[in-house]
């Protein structure tokens, strides 16, 4: 029997996990599957329902102003500064307005956030184009919020939807700007009351001798994270300037400081009171331009700075090809970012020409979320409505969102191999094979799920089991279902 | 406590005999020698997101403390926000009840000014630092906890693991080719035997899983006897009832975790080192002072160890709990009453086993011309300094192998005398 990979690898690796008659669809051609997918519009989600980053936030500022007036009603002093939903888990807000307010907030985010795990879910179990959909989880990824942080919660979805999914199939430099302007950004990486240390602002603050400053959380992960890598090359002086030239980009409304009344609450506000004035270095270059533009001329440049090139093409090979991904891919994939300042489609393409890819098949062992979207795929499991409908997710290790930091989850095998998520794995498996018990043919499954890579031992395994619900449990633990 | 507690025959303890088939090449490597005289017991609690030691640990002494630190600032023992005495100089965060106890009981040690050799501001580079004892990041794919196992004394090392972490995952600083266990709590019931005797028998050829297999059932049976320890939690009763509500899952986690690892070292084949991760640590905005965010977080994990103190019981004299993080925090407070990525922070050897009742400070002084890069506390300790010198001592690892192999570039950091207390050493 002739063993040709390209099927599996591009359903399984590039894809989100086979569907039943997807790789009869794929055919010998994997790489033009995959290339069509390329083309047309970036795939939104089909979910009606969803609600903007905007009204989501103007919902919950309204609510903090019921609070408020039902506090002062009752007698209470109004607070100073509202706290944004500022605070994890175990933190304590600055005041007593800000304190209720942030036990109001999940009441509010989180039925929000269990919609947007549903329907991201669903529409991955659907899809036709799974490789776009990856590239979306890609980026998400890149451009990491974490959901243990309260204020994001509500809007860590519509980050994806609104500034990740629009350019997913765009240039670089686009979807860079557009997620550094999302209010899920700016409120997770603490922007939006940044202030410069000689503006309007923190000018006035003084003569009334308060403090006002900056914040260089934003800046430094833009350099470290989302474009230049950690080994990139520049300095804490090219952190605290980009700090400065970033200060003003915060949110209307309630959101950041300044006036309450500026801009639409919850929305993207650059707040001139706020920016540091004057020209500035960042990784070279100096920055006369005024205001917003000033913030938007650093992120274009960095945007085609060669390091960032080199970054991407690093992470994209370690996503598609291996753990520790052969340099000459990486510096193809690196070159054709440059070359094209940045056009995505052409960078994926460079991936899709790299035999390296190809290679290798099961080079890269699972993810939780790679694991249940496969399962979800292969047996076209419905999503019910509901908290447990996604319970999948964290049971396995992956809440959705929730990386725990803005370097968003790893990439590697040694992090998502331990014993104990193993086991999680197998006992999730079963489960799901006990639910289902014998309305699946899984003697064709196998087939069907992993192509060429389905190998002998499982086959003989599946063949000899006690039931169809056992044997179900062998396929979806099989090592070869494990990985990509 | 009652140590001698026979381990309920479940599922999984039998599975484990019958494994044979999937795992005998595995099991065979494991040879029981005589037990030692006194099983010690290392903890490693990793403080992910770069702790504000100076809030932890604050210098109210320091003529420049308040002023960096404006609101942030915690003052002087005595005030109801006040700090928790130690030695005049320094004391502890008001959270750190605790602890409080244990500097009075002489088993705690404070390290107020300490880094690891990393000197740049990424998390996760200085993470891996940390966790991989290397000066340089990225430069290993093991941890010097790991390799520290790898040259445990034959007569220390009798579990089936000499190491377990309590994550579905195991953290860098366990990684590498000591076997090493890895637990976290489970919602799903347990398989049919049979199915799991196919699934480890089709994992034979397949050396990761059928090695990761063994270790799952193998940890299994242990935290069943782990989790039917009493519930010792009781809460932070010094918070208001609405932030009970905001810190319960995180605490209820926390003393879950505890409660495991306690069940894990206290037997007497049980591993020697448990290592569990804590975050939240990264304070760039409303960090608060003496109340607040941090505090609040701080009362957490001073909670946890209380509850690790009382489920180690007879244990504990025989254990040391070292508490680090990648890097400190700006020694003045940012634009947003918090605190940016800075240089040096705080550590602690907590444990019955430890010559506490001390703060071991060079410390450098919070003027302008003293801080590091005119921005951070400037560490004056490299935290391997402390690392070698607990596991030469406590766990007995010769200096040779620590030098080579665990450490290889650390001369700079030399061995401090006189941690732990005299009879351990």
């Amino acid at each position: 029997m002739s063993l040709d990979y390209s099927s599996a690898v591009a359903a399984n690796r590039f894809g989100l996990g086979a569907k039943p008659g997807e790789l009869e669809l794929i055919g010998t051609d994997g790489r033009g599957w995959l290339e069509a997918q390329l083309r047309g519009p970036a795939a939104a989600v089909a979910a009606a329902g969803l609600r903007s980053s905007a009204d989501i936030l103007s919902d919950a500022a309204t609510i903090r102003q019921q609070l408020q007036a039902q506090r002062r009603a009752a007698g209470a002093k109004p607070a100073g500064a509202p706290n944004d939903g500022n605070a994890t888990a175990a933190a304590a807000p600055a005041s007593a307005d800000a304190l209720a307010f942030v036990m109001r907030l999940p009441q509010l985010f989180r039925p929000i956030y269990i919609a947007e795990v549903q329907a991201r879910l669903r529409n991955a179990v659907a899809t036709e184009r799974p490789w776009v959909e990856r590239l979306v989880y890609f980026w998400s990824n890149h451009f990491a919020v974490s959901v243990d942080k309260l204020a994001v919660l509500g809007i860590a979805g519509s980050l994806e939807r609104e500034a990740i999914r629009p350019h997913v199939l765009g240039n670089f430099r686009e979807l860079l700007l557009a997620v550094e302007q999302h209010p899920a950004m700016l409120l997770y990486l603490d922007n939006q009351r940044s202030v410069g240390p000689n503006s309007v602002l923190a000018q006035r603050a003084a003569r009334r001798e308060r403090t006002l400053g900056l914040n260089e959380n934003l800046a430094r992960e833009i350099l470290e994270l989302h474009t230049l890598g950690v080994d990139g090359g520049y300095t804490q002086a090219d952190v605290t300037s980009f700090a400065k030239v970033l200060t003003g980009w915060s949110l209307g409304g309630g959101y950041g400081a300044g006036p309450i009344q500026a801009g639409i609450g919850g929305q993207f506000l650059f707040r001139p009171a706020l920016h540091e004035p004057g020209a500035q270095t960042v990784f070279g270059r100096r920055y006369h331009h005024a205001d917003q533009a000033q913030g938007r001329a650093v992120l274009n440049d960095l945007a085609q700075a060669r390091p960032t090139a080199r970054h991407i093409a690093t992470k994209l090979a370690r996503h598609f090809i291996a753990d520790d991904p052969p340099p000459a891919a990486v510096a193809r994939i690196a070159q054709a970012f440059e070359r094209s300042g940045g056009d995505l489609p052409q960078v994926y393409r460079a991936l899709l020409e790299s035999s390296e890819a190809w290679q290798t098949p099961l080079a890269k062992y699972k993810t939780p979320q790679d694991y249940l979207l496969s399962i979800y795929r292969g047996l076209q499991l419905p999503v019910a409505d509901g908290p447990k409908s996604i319970a999948g997710f964290d049971v396995l290790g992956q809440r959705q969102f929730a990386p725990g930091s803005p370097a968003g989850w790893p990439d590697r095998s040694d992090d998502w191999d331990g014993a104990s998520a193993l086991m999680k794995r197998i006992e999730f498996a079963d489960a799901v094979a006990q639910r289902l018990g014998g309305t699946r043919a899984v003697a064709e499954l196998g087939p069907q799920l992993l192509g060429a890579t389905y190998s002998d031992e499982t086959r003989v395994s599946l063949q000899r089991a006690a039931s169809d619900g056992q044997a179900l449990t062998l396929l979806l633990t099989a090592p070869e279902f494990l990985r990509r | 406590m009652n140590r001698d507690h026979h381990a309920p025959i479940n599922r999984r303890s039998l599975l484990k005999l019958g494994l044979a088939a999937g795992t005998a090449a595995l099991t065979a490597r494991y040879s029981f020698a005589a037990p030692a005289a006194t099983p010690s017991r290392f903890v490693f609690i990793i403080l992910r997101g770069a702790l504000d030691g100076m809030s932890a640990v604050p210098p109210y002494a320091d003529p420049d403390y308040a002023r960096l630190r404006g609101e942030l600032a915690i003052a002087a023992p005595g005030g109801s926000d006040g700090a928790l005495a130690l030695d005049g100089y320094f004391g502890l965060n008001p959270g750190l009840t605790f602890m409080h106890e244990a500097y009075g009981a002489r088993e705690l040690l404070v390290l107020p000014a300490v880094a690891t050799a990393y000197r740049e501001r990424s998390h996760f580079d200085g993470q891996d630092v940390l966790e991989s004892g290397i000066t340089q990041p990225h430069a290993t794919q093991t941890g010097w906890l790991n390799r520290a196992l790898i040259n445990l004394p034959s007569a220390t090392r009798r579990g089936r693991e000499s190491g377990v972490a309590l994550a579905q995952n195991v953290p860098l600083v366990l990684r590498g080719s000591a076997e090493v266990a890895s637990w976290s709590p489970s919602v799903l019931p347990d398989l049919d035997d049979d199915t799991m005797r196919r699934i480890a028998d089709r994992y034979a050829s397949d050396p990761l899983l059928a090695r990761r297999l063994a270790e799952a059932l193998a940890t299994g049976s242990e935290a069943g006897q782990a989790q039917a320890q009493p519930d010792t939690m009781n809460g932070d009763a010094s918070g208001a009832p609405a932030m009970n509500a905001l810190v319960r899952s995180t605490a209820g986690r926390y003393t879950e975790t505890v409660r495991t690892a306690a069940g894990f070292l206290r037997r007497d084949d049980g591993p020697a080192v448990a290592v569990f991760d804590t975050t939240g640590w990264d304070t760039h905005f409303n960090e608060g002072g003496a109340q607040g965010q941090l505090r609040t977080r701080l009362a957490v994990l001073d909670q946890s160890l209380r509850t690790l103190k009382e489920t180690l019981g007879d244990v504990w004299p025989r254990t040391v709990v070292l508490l680090a993080t990648e890097f400190g925090r700006t020694a003045a407070a940012n634009g947003t009453r918090g605190t940016d990525h800075g240089t040096g922070s705080a550590a602690f050897l907590l444990g019955g086993a430890v010559a506490g009742g001390r703060v071991l400070a060079d410390w450098p002084g919070l003027s302008a011309r003293n801080l590091y890069q005119q921005r951070d506390l400037k560490p004056t300790l490299d935290v391997r300094s402390v690392m070698k010198s607990v596991l030469h001592e406590h766990l007995q690892i010769a200096s040779g192998a620590l030098d080579r192999d665990v450490f290889p570039d650390s001369s700079a950091a030399p061995y401090i005398a006189g941690l732990l207390r005299a009879h351990e050493a």
